[in-house]
């Protein structure tokens, strides 16, 4: 009974907090929009009994799911938000990796200090870093002045408010989601293998590409996997930095939601989403299943 | 015809294969090999023996290329190998921790240096089978280091890093993590792929019986120094101080003043006892502090008192049994306790003592070594 208990708790979890929310949403893409309150037409209607739950389901249908196929508008955010959201996590790969490889190169009592620095931007509100990302990155911005000072430039760049700034600001706030597990794979390596490869007549490099990464590459996949795909819905980061052209399914939604008050087509969105993020997401799992059965 | 013993150290034409000379280490303050000189013959199966922190990992690392000498040379065929870098040597080494890359198959892990070499694949494919052959490994060659036993992963590590021919292997502690029984299995099978292969071996350990079973000469090492570079049988029956006839094997040690005639030593170790006799080629001054280190199994126990040259009356402190032999500590009334080993021909039944009987011990002049340090 305790252990039923004990198992339960996570579904239970998993049904009030994921599953009925989820259901709410597919039964608000189904509906159509409406000037009510709430704004979206069929409601459920208790007191007309069974007709009327009949009626509830007969009042559903996939128009908005055709609508989002009939406007480009739909499938470009889609697309757009996949390739920002590609390139942002090889663009904190390529920072990360190297960050995490030093660390786990260093020292060993430098360690925890070295986390502590990756962690510590967390304990600022990230809207406050996205803001002051703006200050750095404006026209009169930090960047400019330094840049303009030592010459480097002569006119000011435009960085803000374009896919650049998206860029940099995605990359910057996932990279602990990329050091982390990379991190985690590299510290675990024993130092012995590298020198195992060396004395088999590897140079150094050749000894990093044939068993630092292989055997880091768990780490990788489950790192990229955690910017990506915050990274394919981002919101925040898109409509501080990011410019009018800058297209991704986080705005689009936010504009359904908020401006046109079209819920019905808002949800449907959402929905899409999550069934282009379930691919990856399972993906993911398969990886540190993969990664378990490896270690077992 | 007899046979020739193999003993290129004894030949003084042949030329080493490796030679240090004068070699240092140091880390930071620390002295990890201090001033050492040793020579290393080729198809020889060299142990290097001590303690943990004696240096004798070090050493090795020197050989592999993972270290540098502070001063000092080192040689391989006659050729300074400090500017070679690792992944150019002649030399191979096993690790302890075997180090098999857990992402390549035990065919791959085979393979691996021949790869690097850039062979062609015909090439490859024979060496590595080879190899799984020498090791009895085929049934294994798909499978990943993780599926295999410990036993098994030691013989990829071996076949491994025979694969490329070296001139010269390095064992670190190769059968550490094997359990007893197959560890003497393989300290044999290590024997024998060693002269099928010709290689040269250098083994690290610190388990003595390891390095008697397979070396051809072991180093015992303390602190940085070699202590004695011998034959297995010259480093127990012979060895050059108390620390290493301490470190190999059980011994009793006496120590004494020295009263030599000619060949002939006699000790003075305890008041009112009669001195005891040994024989020695070395000199030593009349009063001279000496040693006398005798075995155990050479230390014979009786209940009459037998006629010998050095006999002794004590009473039996403790027995150890080990099965195949038994180990009495007698305790003399000088307070010395002398270990006596005695081979259990009879069955237990029938041992003839027990604690606190009074016994006799007795050994020959030649039993002894006398040691002067």
């Amino acid at each position: 009974m305790r252990r039923l208990i004990v198992i339960a708790i996570p579904y239970l979890w998993l049904l009030a907090l994921f599953l009925i929310p989820f259901v709410i949403v597919v039964k608000i893409s189904l509906s159509d929009v409406a000037l009510a309150r709430p704004p979206y037409f069929p409601q459920w209607d208790w007191s007309a009994g069974w007709q009327g739950i009949r009626d509830f389901f007969a009042e559903l249908d996939f128009e908005n799911f055709i609508f989002l196929t009939s406007d480009d508008l739909y499938w470009k955010a889609y697309l757009s938000s996949a390739k920002i959201a590609l390139i942002s996590t090889f663009l904190t790969l390529l920072v990360g990796f190297p960050i995490a490889y030093g660390m786990a190169r260093a020292p060993e009592h430098w360690r925890p200090t070295l986390m502590m620095l990756v962690i510590l931007p967390f304990w600022t509100s990230f809207l406050i870093r996205v803001y002051s990302w703006m200050g750095i990155l404006s026209q009169g911005g930090l960047l400019n002045s330094l840049l303009l000072s030592i010459g480097l430039i002569s006119e000011p760049l435009t960085i803000l408010n374009t896919d650049t700034a998206v860029y940099i600001g995605i990359v910057y706030t996932y990279l602990p989601f990329m050091i982390l597990p990379v991190y985690a794979a590299l510290e675990k390596l024993d130092g012995s293998l590298l020198e195992a490869a060396e004395d088999l007549g590897c140079s150094r490099l050749s000894a990093f590409w044939l068993v630092t990464v292989p055997l880091s590459r768990a780490g990788v996949v489950a790192g990229c996997f955690l910017v990506f795909i915050p990274a394919i819905g981002e919101f925040v980061i898109p409509s501080l930095l990011g410019g009018s052209e800058t297209l991704m399914i986080g705005k689009v939604l936010y504009e359904e939601f908020f401006s046109n008050r079209d819920w019905p087509v808002a949800s449907a969105v959402a929905v899409v989403l999550l069934l282009i993020l379930v691919v990856p997401i399972v993906l993911f799992q398969r990886n540190q299943q993969k990664q378990a059965e490896a270690e077992a | 015809m007899p046979q020739k013993v193999f003993a290129p150290w004894e030949d003084q034409d042949e030329k080493p294969l490796i030679r240090f000379r004068d070699v240092t280490k140091r880390f930071g303050d620390f002295t990890a090999i201090d001033q050492i000189n040793l020579d290393i013959y080729a198809k020889e199966f060299f142990a290097l023996l001590g303690p943990s922190g004696c240096g004798k990992t070090t050493l090795m690392r020197m050989l592999a290329g993972f270290e540098t000498p502070t001063e000092g040379v080192i040689e391989l065929a006659g050729q300074d190998i400090a500017p070679v870098p690792p992944n150019q040597r002649a030399v191979n080494m096993m690790f302890q921790s075997y180090a098999l890359f857990p992402h390549l198959s035990v065919w791959e892990n085979i393979a691996f240096g021949l790869k690097r070499e850039k062979k062609d694949k015909g090439t490859i494919e024979t060496r590595v089978s080879e190899m799984l052959k020498l090791t009895r490994l085929e049934k294994f060659a798909r499978r990943k280091p993780h599926q295999i036993s410990g036993g098994q992963r030691q013989r990829v590590a071996l076949a491994r890093s025979l694969a490329k021919a070296p001139k010269l292997l390095l064992l670190d502690e190769p059968l550490g993590a094997l359990d007893r029984k197959l560890r003497e299995e393989t300290q044999f099978e290590l024997m024998d792929i060693q002269e099928k292969t010709g290689t040269t071996f250098v083994i690290v350990t610190h388990d003595q019986e390891e390095a008697m079973t397979v070396a051809s000469r072991v180093a015992v090492m303390d602190e940085g120094k070699l202590m004695q570079v011998a034959t297995p049988d010259r480093i127990y029956e012979a060895p050059s101080s108390v620390y290493v006839a301490d470190f190999i094997g059980d011994v009793n040690i006496i120590e004494g003043k020295a009263h030599q005639t000619g060949d002939r030593l006699q000790v003075d170790w305890a008041e009112g006892q009669p001195a005891l006799s040994a024989k020695t080629t070395d000199d030593y001054s009349l009063g001279q502090t000496c040693y006398l280190a005798i075995r155990p199994e050479k230390v014979a126990i009786s209940a009459e008192r037998p006629t010998g040259a050095n006999v002794l009356q004590g009473e039996v402190l403790d027995i150890a049994y080990l099965g195949n032999i038994s180990t009495y500590h007698v305790k003399l009334p000088t307070g010395h306790v002398i270990k006596a080993q005695q081979a259990n021909t009879r069955r237990i039944a029938r041992r003839p003592f027990t604690w606190e009987d009074k016994v006799w011990i007795s050994w020959s002049e030649t039993a002894a070594v006398v040691l002067n340090q």
